[in-house]
């Protein structure tokens, strides 16, 4: 069974048909790529899987998302423990205006996961995982803020690891980022891929060659193609997909 | 399109151009290499011997115009194909101009004896050669698979000539122990001609690779 799965997802903002009936399946402990020209609903797409469009008005969903085989949109569905389990990497570094150590016990604490010791443990062992951990153990109780970006962005990630999720969805993680610091991510991807399912969004397509072990195209809300990464960049099925990955268009 | 992939277009089509002008001084090497062994003309051959270096030095100037492009544009799917492609046809478009620069080489060594017999087959497999070089040029720069798979069949035709020629030489020395060496050198350019359409052939299974994605055989 796929960790995730659509079936015949369509997305609607107001009137705005966004995905037009994407079946896709993820599978478990790979690196998934979303690419694609802005506004093709990859973003949408990868929203879908934690349910953060429900923040936004207007919008509404038909079809299925099914983690581990159930509908996340069923109406029993506890949303927090989803995010829990679904966790999000956003473009821009976002860490709390307070301590490392805070940021990365705030989800522990709100969950009440840990306390203590159990707590300091936890919150190391996060930032083991996010390959910060040599970088900020003598500074834990300064502020995030202080980090770099490539750090802040290690740190979110830390967060996120810190609430035990099985999925890490990350749009754009590493846009804000200079060469040096999207590599460190993109080696932190690869480490996090032996326990964790990762979809990523990413405009960078040369990002998506090196770290994914699948990857689907988007184009006006379709899913054009989706096949292993190798293929789709070496010997894609549809001239779309030749045409934008190559830049003649979009 | 972005003026940046217009770039890209440009540098393939100049890549393209340059492939083929590595083309014609091959086609153009084993048709005076032949010419000279048959008009027994060692100036000739002299002039095929040293221009090899000119061949080789093109081949490397086209490898390194595909590395550039490689590192500068992140090239993928055909593009990809075609500029790794391209790096393998300029390999074997080298390796046949050894081929014409030794055929010239053999022709200065039977200058200056007069010709065991005249020459009909080992001419007529330069100028398939030199067909086969073009269209599998061609086919790489239409992407054309049914071209490609034409042109290689071809190679049926040379190898046929080949064991007629062999055939032909084998009852002269042993008739005559006196045409051995005569008959061997002769021998020798007939199998570098039969080379020459096995390397066209990889560049045909080439073609077929960058316009489909498939690697396949061929053996004909």
């Amino acid at each position: 069974m796929s960790k995730l799965e659509t079936r015949d997802l369509w997305f609607y903002y107001n009137d705005f048909e966004a995905l037009h009936g994407i079946s896709m399946r993820i599978e478990e402990r790979r690196i998934t790529a979303l690419i694609g020209p802005s506004g093709c609903g990859k973003s949408t797409f990868l929203r879908c899987f934690n349910r953060m469009n429900d923040t936004i008005p207007g919008t509404r969903i038909v079809g299925e998302v099914l983690l581990d085989g159930r509908n996340i949109y069923a109406p029993d569905v506890d949303v927090v423990e989803l995010r829990r389990r679904v966790g999000m990497v956003f473009q821009r570094p976002n860490p709390f205006p307070q301590s490392i150590y805070d940021n990365v016990a705030f989800g522990p604490r709100v969950l009440n996961l840990a306390r203590g010791s159990a707590l300091d443990d936890l919150v190391e062992q996060s930032l083991r995982a996010a390959a910060l951990w040599n970088e900020v153990k003598d500074k834990l109780h300064s502020s995030a803020l202080d980090l770099s970006a490539g750090e802040q962005q290690r740190l979110c990630i830390a967060r996120v690891l810190a609430v035990k999720p099985e999925v890490i969805l990350m749009d754009e993680p590493c846009s804000a980022l200079d060469p040096a610091a999207t590599l460190r991510i993109e080696d932190l991807m690869r480490e996090l891929r032996e326990d964790y399912t990762i979809v990523i969004v990413t405009h960078n397509m040369q990002q998506a060659a090196r770290v994914s072990d699948y990857t689907g195209f988007f184009w006006l809300g379709e899913l054009v193609e989706y096949d292993e990464t190798g293929k789709i960049f070496t010997r894609p099925a549809q001239r779309l997909t030749e045409d934008y990955i190559t830049g003649r268009m979009g | 399109m972005s003026k940046a992939r217009a770039l890209f277009d440009r540098e393939l089509t100049d890549l393209r151009d340059n492939i083929l002008h590595l083309g014609n001084m091959v086609e153009a090497a084993i048709e005076g290499a032949v010419q000279a062994l048959r008009e027994q003309d060692k100036e000739l051959a002299h002039q095929v011997i040293t221009g090899d270096a000119e061949i080789n030095t093109k081949r490397y100037d086209i490898e390194e115009q595909c590395l550039r492009l490689i590192a500068t544009q992140q090239p993928a799917a055909g593009d990809l194909r075609a500029i790794v492609a391209a790096i393998h046809i300029v390999t074997e478009l080298e390796r046949m101009g050894d081929y014409a620069s030794g055929i010239a080489e053999l022709a200065t060594r039977l200058a200056d004896q007069p010709h065991l017999k005249p020459l009909i087959d080992v001419p007529r497999m330069a100028e398939i050669d030199g067909e086969m070089i073009r269209a599998s040029l061609d086919a790489y720069f239409k992407h054309d698979p049914d071209l490609a798979l034409e042109t290689a069949k071809r190679d049926a035709e040379i190898d046929g000539l080949y064991d007629q020629v062999y055939r032909e030489l084998l009852t002269y020395m042993l008739s005559d122990p006196q045409t051995i060496t005569r008959a061997t050198y002769l021998l020798w350019v007939a199998h570098k001609l039969e080379r020459i359409a096995d390397r066209v052939t990889n560049i045909c299974e080439r073609v077929i690779f960058i316009s489909t994605g498939e690697f396949q055989e061929l053996n004909f």
